[in-house]
Formats: C-alpha cells, sequence, structure tokens
C-alpha cells in the first residue's frame, strides 16, 4: 500500500503546478523506495525505462521541415485557401477533420495525422482562419479555444477509431490478457464492439462542432 | 536492417545539433541550460543502448535537475516575419503543401511496403510505421530544400525555434512511460487492484458495470495510459465479477472497457503526449486548454460507453 504514495505526490505535483519533470521524477524515486527497492535499484529501473520508451521522442525529427515550410509561409496559404472557400466554418473543417482522421484511423492509417506534423501546421491555422472569415479579428483567447479544439479532435477521432482495426495495440493487448486467464477470442470480435462506441463518439463530438460554431459567432458579435 | 538503433542515432544527431545551435545563441539568457538539456538528451539518444542502466537514470535525473527549476529558455533563430511569409505563400501557392504531405503519404507507403515479405530484411517489420515516418521527413526535406533554396542550417535552426517553444514538455511523454515502468516494478498496480475489489459492490450487474467502466477511466488518469488500467482493472473487476459472476461475453466487455480508459485519457495531464505536448506546441496559454476541450466530450462518452456496456454484455 506505501507504494501509492507516488500517485499522490503526482497528483499534489500536478495541481500545485509544480515543473511535470520534477515531479514525475521524485515520484518515480519515492514509489521505487516505498516498494522496497534501494535507491540504486530504483534510478537503475527509471535509466532502463527512459532507455526503452526513448521511440516516444523519436517524432520530434520531424519539426526541422515543419519549421522550414512555416518560414516559407505554409500556415498562412493554409489560411488562404480555406478563406476562399465561404462554406468552411470552424466547426464543419473540424468535422470534416474529425471524420477523416476516424475513417483513416479504423483502416489502421494512425500516422496521417498528428499535433506536429498535421495539428500546428494546417488544421489549426485553417481553423482559425474559417473564425476570421466567417466573424472578423480572433482576440487572443477565442483563437487559443479554437486551438485546443484542434487538438482535441486529432485525438478525440483517433482514439475512438484506432479500435476498429484489428491489428491495433490495444486490441493485440486485450486478447493477450483473455487467452492468459484461458479466453480465446479473435481480434475481430474485439473490433466489432469498438464500432457503436465509434459512432457515439461521432455524434457526441460532431454535436459539439455544431455547436462551437454558433458559440464562435456569439461570443464573437458580443466582441464588437 | 534499419529499425529503431538507427532512429536514434538520427535523433541525436538532431538534439547534438540543437544543442550547440542553442550554446551560439547569446539572446537566450538561459542558452546554457538549454544547451546542457539537449545535450544530454543527445547523449541518452546516442549511447543510451550501450551505457548501464544506472548511468542512463543519472542522466535522465541531470535533465531533470537542468529543466526543473527555472525551466529552459528560448532562444530567437532568424526566422522570417508575418509580412514575408505572406508574399512567400503567394509566390509559392499550394506547392508548399507538397514537402508537408510527403510527410504522411510516406509514412503510408512505407508502412505498406516494408511488411512485404520481399523487403523484409530491410526494415524491422515492428518499426514499419516510425521509420517510414522519419523517411518522409527526408523525403519531404529532399523536396523543400532545392523549392525554397534554403541554406542546410536552416532547417536545423527552424526546429530548434519550434522545440524551444514545446521546451521541456517534448521530454515529458517519455518520462511518464518510465513512470509507469517504476509503478509497475514497485507494485503499484496489484495494490490499486486489491483496494478495487475490497469495496467492490457485491449487488448489481448494472454496479458492476459501472464500477469497471468508471475504474477504467480513473485508473488511466492516474497511469496517463489505459494499456496500464487494462491488466489491472480486468483481474480485479472486469473478469471476476462481469464475465464469472455474471456471465457477461468477454470480448464486449475488453473491448468496451479499454474504449472507457481511452475517456480517462482525454482527462488527464499524466497522458501528456496527447494533452500537455499538443497545448505547448499550439502555444496555448493554458497548459490544460486541450483537455478543458475534451471534458464534456469524454464525460458523456464514458456515460454512453457504461450504458453501451451495460445493454450488450449480458445479451451477446
Amino acid at each position: 500500500m506505501l507504494s501509492l504514495i507516488g500517485i499522490l505526490i503526482v497528483v499534489v505535483g500536478f495541481m500545485a503546478r509544480m515543473n511535470p519533470l520534477l515531479v514525475v521524477t521524485v515520484a518515480a524515486l519515492v514509489t521505487g523506495v516505498a516498494g522496497g527497492m534501494g535507491l540504486v535499484e530504483v534510478v537503475e529501473t527509471f535509466g532502463k525505462a527512459f532507455e526503452e520508451n526513448r521511440y516516444v521522442s523519436v517524432i520530434w525529427i520531424v519539426l526541422p521541415v515543419i519549421g522550414l515550410l512555416e518560414r516559407a509561409g505554409l500556415q498562412e496559404r493554409a489560411k488562404t485557401l480555406i478563406g476562399q472557400i465561404h462554406a468552411a466554418t470552424t466547426g464543419r473543417l473540424l468535422l470534416l477533420y474529425f471524420v477523416l482522421r476516424q475513417a483513416t484511423a479504423a483502416l489502421g492509417l494512425t500516422s496521417l495525422g498528428g499535433h506536429a506534423q498535421m495539428v500546428r501546421p494546417l488544421i489549426a491555422p485553417m481553423a482559425e482562419a474559417a473564425a476570421e472569415t466567417h466573424h472578423g479579428p480572433l482576440d487572443d483567447d477565442t483563437r487559443h479555444s479554437i486551438r485546443a479544439h484542434t487538438a482535441a479532435v486529432d485525438n478525440i477521432a483517433l482514439f475512438f477509431g484506432e479500435d476498429i482495426f484489428i491489428a491495433i495495440a490495444s486490441i493485440l493487448l486485450i486478447k493477450g490478457f483473455l487467452e492468459q486467464n484461458g479466453i480465446l477470442v479473435e481480434p475481430l470480435q474485439l473490433s466489432v464492439w469498438a464500432i457503436p462506441t465509434a459512432f457515439c463518439a461521432l455524434a457526441i463530438h460532431g454535436t459539439r462542432l455544431m455547436l462551437l460554431d454558433r458559440h464562435l459567432a456569439r461570443t464573437l458579435a458580443q466582441a464588437r | 536492417m534499419i529499425g529503431l538503433e538507427v532512429l536514434y542515432v538520427i535523433g541525436g544527431a538532431f538534439f547534438a545539433a540543437i544543442a550547440v545551435l542553442s550554446a551560439r545563441d547569446a539572446s537566450n539568457p538561459k542558452r546554457w541550460k538549454n544547451t546542457a538539456f539537449w545535450g544530454l538528451f543527445a547523449v541518452s539518444f546516442l549511447f543510451g543502448s550501450h551505457l548501464p542502466d544506472f548511468v542512463n537514470g543519472l542522466v535522465v535525473i541531470a535533465m531533470v535537475l537542468t529543466a526543473g527549476f527555472g525551466g529552459l529558455g528560448q532562444g530567437l533563430p532568424a526566422t522570417t516575419g508575418p509580412e514575408e511569409r505572406r508574399e512567400s505563400a503567394a509566390r509559392l501557392g499550394n506547392r508548399l503543401f507538397l514537402p508537408a504531405l510527403a510527410i504522411p503519404i510516406t509514412a503510408l507507403a512505407g508502412t505498406f511496403l516494408f511488411k512485404r515479405p520481399e523487403l523484409a530484411g530491410l526494415v524491422d517489420p515492428k518499426q514499419a510505421t516510425l521509420v517510414s515516418l522519419i523517411l518522409g521527413v527526408f523525403v519531404a526535406l529532399t523536396i523543400a530544400m532545392p523549392m525554397l533554396r534554403a541554406r542546410p542550417i536552416t532547417p536545423l535552426q527552424e526546429g530548434r525555434r519550434l522545440l524551444d517553444t514545446v521546451g521541456w514538455a517534448a521530454v515529458l511523454p517519455q518520462m511518464l512511460a518510465a513512470l509507469g515502468a517504476v509503478f509497475a516494478a514497485a507494485g503499484v498496480g496489484t495494490a490499486i487492484g486489491q483496494i478495487a475489489s475490497e469495496w467492490l459492490p457485491n449487488g448489481s450487474q448494472l454496479a458492476a458495470v459501472v464500477a469497471y467502466t468508471f475504474g477504467m477511466a480513473i485508473f488511466t488518469m492516474i497511469m496517463g495510459n489505459a494499456f496500464a488500467a487494462f491488466p489491472v482493472m480486468t483481474a480485479g473487476i472486469g473478469l471476476p465479477l462481469i464475465v464469472l459472476r455474471f456471465g457477461g461475453d468477454p470480448a464486449i466487455m475488453g473491448a468496451i472497457g479499454m474504449l472507457s480508459g481511452f475517456c480517462g485519457t482525454l482527462m488527464t495531464p499524466m497522458a501528456a503526449n496527447f494533452n500537455i505536448v499538443p497545448a505547448a506546441l499550439l502555444e496555448l496559454k493554458d497548459r490544460n486548454g486541450v483537455i478543458r476541450a475534451q471534458m464534456p466530450t469524454a464525460i458523456l462518452l464514458l456515460l454512453a460507453n457504461t450504458a453501451l456496456m451495460y445493454v450488450l454484455v449480458f445479451r451477446f
């Protein structure tokens, strides 16, 4: 039970807005010692796990090319393109991206989106431009809220699309875990039951995106 | 065979370049902290596989001590202003999208191609997607560099501009994955499983389903990862109650249980790569801005999952 102290450290540290790197490291060291490891052993476990998870940070290699294209006006071009399409509102644009992202993820094509390579250079500037076309200049709060919604669409569409694909990590994890407990299921049986939730996600978040357009119209009309 | 080790060398070279360029940027008041932080990260990428675990641990701790107090600084690499960008965008037009779209297209094509038996020896099939994504970066650079007549140093400086806006948050997802490993080694999962099964509702099917779906979401919020929560919650509640006592279908339980965990992922700063990193990347004032945008959908969807599981799991 003593090992749960790490969770407490994380919760308190995050709420107190301390530097998360510091919070996580202290939590790891304390948890290890509380769980009966020696200090050297904890540092070794932490170092080994950090080293084995380097693949998580490989994605940053995309930054030079994204930065280079931004320098040449990629975001501005994306904005111009969307500004020319009058039917494109922020909500409709994000709904279209949601459907594309969810459908491609359901086919296992999870690498077609992503925050560094799609959201920042293309989708977020387009969503902002669509709002500017319809409602005029944006204040900072509105601009940031639109950006946050763009990131949210990428996440939600990915999470509730990918499980429909039979060879995705989470499906294989469920199958493996049930197998260890003597229950055999086929990946297809699992992925079929991800479909109802996928439709719920589309319905719920799609409705919210349509309401976002109305919310933008209301708040930005008041501001003027 | 091209696998993770090659990607780590490329990544290490990139972070080492960031360290050197940061050291030479006098406009950044904290430039030596940036240099130390990205230099240490480069060491971890380049030599991590060969260093003893203890040394790897010390490298991480040194990185945390560098960035943990007062954070990192932000350099001012020479870039273009808004006016120049508008002119450049007007001049280049839609050609600008070509390199940007080359990344996902290469990633997609590579994922399929490298899994074919004829090419299986070339790229580690388990890492086909990640290798293809990074290959896409080089394809994009090959298209963009002549098109923009860029100097070789320019992409590195622009990469530094973006990496500086993300700052230490760039390392947080990897750090949290390491924390998860320490939690597992110290028996945190088992302890939570014990607590969950101790105050478990004995009674109804509905109570069992609610305990399982909400337990998945809450434990995922704590661990930052539904994959860590699934074995613990399913062994503690899902299998003994929903499947064994009430005769529910294990496939439906597993599928919707995992998706309930994903609702938790949308609501926690612990899932840093989905929630905290994009907030930094999009330069949001509020670190939790993305979580705030996701919260209503996550809660409604968790209720929907609970209803779906209750309706479906005992019927099939």
